[in-house]
């Protein structure tokens, strides 16, 4: 029997600690409230969250991982982006 | 819960001369420990071992649901009810969990269903035999969880990132299963004749199923190669089954059980538990659909989804009423 497919969201929870939200899996749901509660019973049985976010899967964009040294490899080659770069005397102290 | 349907080997997948190239990467990125990820490039014949195993995993939980459920209803007191609908509930979501990562292989959740439903895919064997008593709940926790622990902890480390993810939150919750499963046994050891009697009698009944679930002897499985060289099986069935032994048998013999192996003897030379052979004419028998309750578990879980028809087709329709609504109302603001 056909069925019609239930779409994909992406869950994302953030935990107590005051973290970022996070990407924890997905659920299929028809609408964004069965997509909250489906993510609240499969992901968050033990208090690990304070929030929810669900997102469509077809709305996130994703960079190409063949495209992965083209997009970040340029950053390698900066080192003076990072503070050990820079040469400051002991004498100055903790900077 | 796990399934032990690590040892069906794929067809082998020809190699078109233009991957060598992605495949030495590939191979160099799974050498060095890092993960794989949805979007990577990816053999075909990984790509279908995950898709198996992981989908096979997936399908172990759900119908691992139904030994145990059971025994909802005559669970011995309310906290034994509570925590085991939190079991039970748990193995649903651990699931779900598997779905998830096994759709990130690119086949969808109801085509992974549609294969546990036609009998086309299969799930672990130790979910074909009933769960007569309640000392059975025990023996779950305490055996089956924990020889799925053993098979689960090295997949956390599995090359496949979605998995591997998945992985680490199934073991977590696995061991408030195994320790919920033991406590019931201690229970019962320490209390009346007929208690004690029913846990050692679920133990004669579980003991040799539960040593089966690490799948065929090494001797007898020579599909691992592939699986260790991608880092999705980090030790042979053996080892592993070696591990849940001598980490079981002092458990038992702190509930004061016996094992139901005249041959069990402890090797002091090597430290290890040694067993009797293993009756592998039963394990494939029951792979094969020919166990107790194959063909009641399919039956209970194709009724499920059946009965459940209702439910999606109504989420569905409700769904599209509350997008026309909202854009009916979102043209009268306007």
């Amino acid at each position: 029997m056909f069925e019609t497919p239930m779409p994909l969201w992406e869950v994302f929870i953030r935990n107590r600690s005051g973290l970022p939200h996070r990407h924890c899996g997905s659920v299929h749901a028809t609408d964004e409230v069965m997509a909250l509660q489906a993510a609240r019973d499969v992901y968050t049985r033990r208090g690990e969250s304070v929030s929810i976010w669900v997102v469509p899967s077809t709305a996130i964009v994703a960079s190409d991982p063949s495209d992965k040294d083209a997009m970040f490899e340029p950053t390698a080659s900066k080192i003076y982006r990072h503070p050990t770069f820079y040469e400051i005397p002991e004498d100055v102290g903790h900077m | 819960m796990y399934t032990q349907a690590l040892n069906t080997k794929e067809e082998a997948v020809a190699t078109r001369p233009e991957d060598a190239a992605k495949l030495a990467r590939f191979q160099a990125i799974v050498d060095v420990e890092d993960k794989i990820e949805p979007n990577d490039w990816m053999p075909g014949g990984y790509r279908k071992t995950l898709q198996r195993q992981i989908s096979q995993h997936a399908h172990s939980e759900i119908i691992g649901m139904q030994p145990e459920g059971n025994w909802i209803t005559r669970a011995p007191s309310l906290k034994r009810k509570a925590a085991l609908l939190a079991k039970v509930q748990d193995e649903g979501g651990h699931g779900l969990y598997l779905y998830a990562a096994a759709e990130t292989l690119g086949i969808s959740r109801e085509d992974y269903c549609e294969q546990l439903h036609s009998g086309k895919a299969k799930y672990s064997s130790i979910f074909n035999y009933p769960t007569l008593t309640w000392a059975d709940m025990g023996i779950i926790g305490w055996l089956v969880d924990g020889a799925a622990i053993m098979n689960q902890i090295p997949l956390c480390r599995c090359s496949y990132g979605p998995y591997a993810r998945a992985m680490i939150r199934i073991c977590k919750e696995e061991s408030f299963h195994q320790r919920q499963g033991y406590e019931i046994m201690i229970t019962l050891c320490r209390g009346t004749a007929e208690q004690k009697a029913m846990a050692q009698e679920a133990l004669n009944r579980w003991w040799w199923q539960a040593l089966m679930m690490f799948g065929p002897s090494d001797k007898d499985s020579m599909h691992s190669a592939d699986s260790t060289k991608w880092k999705i099986k980090r030790f042979s069935n053996d080892e592993l089954r070696q591990k849940f032994i001598d980490a079981t048998i002092p458990q038992g013999q702190y509930l004061g059980l016996t094992f139901p192996d005249p041959e069990l003897k402890f090797n002091a030379s090597t430290g290890h538990w040694e067993t009797g052979e293993i009756d592998w004419s039963e394990f494939k028998r029951v792979v094969a659909g020919d166990g107790p309750c194959n063909r009641d578990r399919m039956k209970v879980r194709n009724a499920a989804h059946a009965a459940g028809a209702w439910v999606r087709e109504a989420a569905h329709a409700f769904a599209e009423k509350r997008r026309a609504r909202m854009a009916t109302a979102k043209v009268a603001a306007e």
